[in-house]
């Protein structure tokens, strides 16, 4: 029989075995979190995408394969109102990503100062991110309501001089889908503005005084100094900004339910409505699984094309 | 090139907190001037003052012979160089040193061959093409000094520039930076709060001690001729020991706590003022290489505590039965003031420090007498902390 000696003496090995456990035990309370709220829902998702349950009833579950995933891409119907979905995504991303960004870096440059006005203006523009989704989508319901007494309609109206026809935001194919853009960026700007406010507050403020000894103007501070130095939280807030973009549901279902004619229906809000309000569970969680794997390639690709400094 | 005036210059926040007391102060054409102080003395205002980073409540500051007071930074021609050296990660070493001739739109031949030439005087040619982010603290600093030089400005500033790199480099960026502002020959402002740091590179220096100037003169003019207790304490390391004593009525000793020591009539030929000050209490000072274990004359018994080896000498630490005078705000930074509370607290009366020879047969509890030149002494008046002239 051979004897194996560790080179590692006994104490010092009781000592390391020690403070993994510690650091182990630490973790369990994130671990679970993520394992109960992440992992077991999306492979529940994988699972449920596979088979067919219908809720209420006593037949049995029955696995069906790919079935849905083969629906989303060739059932002639649905595959019109997935690819519309992902259409809108595609649009909603594609102004709200680089408008959003853009309106909340002015933003935190403009309240990115002391005194009692800039303050109220700070937190003005924060409010919209305090207000549950549900309330704001009531108040711009009432905003963008039909017919002359609509408060948008009516504003329009007078600052037209009375030219301005009355437009039904919200079931007009054209315009409903900008509507919902335009409250989801009144919404999510104030958040990602406090954001660029802390990456403004990184800046050391002797890069500013360096470069303005060195003779640089406003615009030279903005373009060398500034921008430069909001680089990283700028990737950090285009990437959120995406994902968030791809899963944008809330307004759409509490305004317009997907219409009119699918022209705002998102591909959150399909799968929502297929499991929940179609009864049809399987080809929710397929659109779901589909979703994820989407949102998390273009996460990836968005890593490798900008990617952050460490400076 | 040309010198930098300010005249009568203070500065008062909009809080009413008074940083800078009505400040003449001349660097002439070419000449390093250090400004040295404890932290919160206002050194660094000062300086930002003179860069035009803040505004000047009272005064007038000029830049070879132009007023500069309504001047914006860039307009006053001056290059500084920061404590955190400021420069821009995303550009490269060779944008960095540029970027002020890019500003101003030089024909990029000329801004090429003059980061080449700022480059070659650092050492910095092979490192032109990369980021400060890869570079070490010493090779940074070297790029901050780049963009100084290539600038050709009128005069340098510089807030504490060395103050973030380890104490070997500092020692040797201290003659890197010397060597390059007198190849340059530009009027040169530089701030600092470590003593040993202005003494070695001031060509004269000024200390400043909560907004007031104290005394402005060569290194050796300061130890030598302190003008005050303040200066007298700031300048030199082991600081001078300050201790209470009392003038005899007919001028011919000194009590020293128990003790007396004779006064020679010199020093009254050297110091006339003095006679003033018969039967009086008064502050005196005595340098801890004054202070002797071999040969006679006067001495001051005195307790051993902790003895400091350095090698080429022995920084003996003792207490006498006598007071030590106390000069408050005198520290570096915070830390440093902390840390002179905490020895202070520990030795008591342990307070005194004398250089000796090394291998003096001296031991930590031993009653020892130290030979005082007296002539070398200093005096100061009580209230007021004025030197007795």
């Amino acid at each position: 029989m051979v004897t194996l000696t560790s080179p590692v003496p006994q104490r010092r090995r009781r000592k390391i075995w020690t403070e993994s456990r510690v650091g182990l035990t630490m973790l369990i309370p994130g671990i679970v979190l993520i394992v109960v709220f992440m992992l077991i829902p999306f492979f529940y998702s994988v699972w449920l995408s596979l088979h067919v349950e219908i809720v209420g009833s006593n037949i049995p579950i029955r696995s069906v394969g790919l079935l849905f995933y083969r629906h989303l891409f060739t059932d002639p119907i649905f595959r019109g109102i997935f690819l519309k979905s992902l259409e809108n995504n595609g649009i909603f991303a594609l102004v709200v990503v680089p408008v959003q960004t853009g309106l909340a870096m002015f933003l935190a440059i403009l309240v990115n100062r002391n005194g009692a006005f800039v303050k109220f203006c700070r937190t003005t523009f924060f409010l919209p991110v305090v207000f549950p989704m549900v309330l704001t989508s009531l108040i711009w319901k009432a905003i963008l309501a039909p017919g002359p007494a609509g408060m948008l309609n009516a504003a329009l109206r007078v600052v037209t001089f009375g030219h301005f026809t009355p437009q039904y935001w919200l079931g007009n194919v054209h315009l409903a889908l900008p509507s919902i853009i335009v409250l989801s960026i009144w919404q999510g700007t104030g958040f990602q503005m406090v954001i660029f406010l802390a990456g403004l507050q990184g800046i050391p403020s002797s890069h500013y005084e360096a470069a303005l000894i060195d003779g640089a103007s406003r615009w030279h501070l903005f373009r060398d100094v500034t921008l430069p130095g909001l680089r990283n939280t700028t990737i950090f807030v285009v990437m959120v900004t995406t994902i968030f973009s791809l899963q944008v549901f809330d307004q759409v279902y509490l305004l317009t339910q997907g219409g009119p004619l699918n022209a705002t229906s998102s591909v959150m809000y399909l799968a929502v409505s297929q499991a929940y309000v179609a009864n049809n569970v399987g080809q929710g969680a397929a659109i779901s699984v589909v979703l994820s794997f989407i949102i998390l390639l273009l996460s990836l690709i968005q890593r490798q094309v900008l990617r952050e400094r460490v400076d | 090139m040309s010198e930098i005036v300010l005249r009568d210059v203070s500065k008062i926040y909009d809080n009413g907190y008074h940083a800078i007391h009505n400040i003449d102060l001349e660097v002439k054409e070419g000449e390093f001037m250090v400004v040295v102080g404890p932290s919160g003395c206002g050194k660094s205002t000062l300086l930002r003052m003179v860069a035009g980073l803040e505004t000047i409540s009272d005064g007038e500051i000029s830049i070879g012979g132009e007023v500069v007071n309504d001047l914006t930074p860039g307009e006053r021609d001056l290059a500084m160089v920061f404590q955190n050296y400021a420069l821009y990660p995303h550009m490269t070493v060779e944008k960095n040193i540029g970027y002020s001739l890019r500003l101003r739109k030089l024909p990029k031949e000329e801004i090429k061959r003059r980061v080449a030439e700022a480059a070659e005087i650092l050492s910095l040619t092979e490192y032109l093409s990369q980021r400060p982010g890869r570079l070490s603290g010493g090779q940074r600093q070297r790029v901050a000094m780049g963009r100084a030089i290539v600038r050709e400005p009128k005069a340098f500033l510089m807030d504490e520039p060395l103050s973030n790199l380890d104490a070997k480099l500092r020692v040797q960026m201290r003659s890197e930076i010397l060597q390059i502002q007198r190849r340059v020959g530009v009027a040169t402002l530089y701030v600092t709060h470590d003593q040993v740091e202005a003494m070695t590179m001031g060509d004269r220096v000024t200390v400043l001690r909560a907004g007031v100037l104290q005394q402005c003169d060569t290194a050796q003019a300061l130890y030598d001729r302190p003008r005050n207790v303040f200066v007298a304490s700031f300048v030199g390391s082991p600081s001078m020991n300050l201790l209470y004593a009392e003038l005899g009525p007919d001028g011919t000793s000194l009590r020293v706590g128990s003790q007396n020591l004779e006064v020679p009539d010199t020093l009254f030929a050297q110091r006339p003022n003095l006679r003033a000050y018969l039967g009086r209490e008064l502050v005196v000072g005595i340098r801890p290489e004054d202070l002797t274990m071999a040969g006679d004359g006067q001495t001051l018994v005195g307790r051993v505590g902790h003895i400091e080896a350095l090698g080429s000498e022995l920084i003996v630490h003792f207490g006498l039965d006598a007071r030590n005078y106390v000069v408050e705000d005198k520290g570096g930074s915070a830390e440093e003031a902390e840390e002179l509370l905490e020895e202070t607290a520990l030795t008591q009366h342990v307070r005194n420090v004398a250089r000796v020879a090394p291998r003096s047969s001296v031991v930590t509890g031993d009653q020892v007498p130290f030979r005082v030149s007296m002539e070398r002494a200093h005096f100061f008046d009580l209230a007021s902390g004025n030197a007795i002239w």
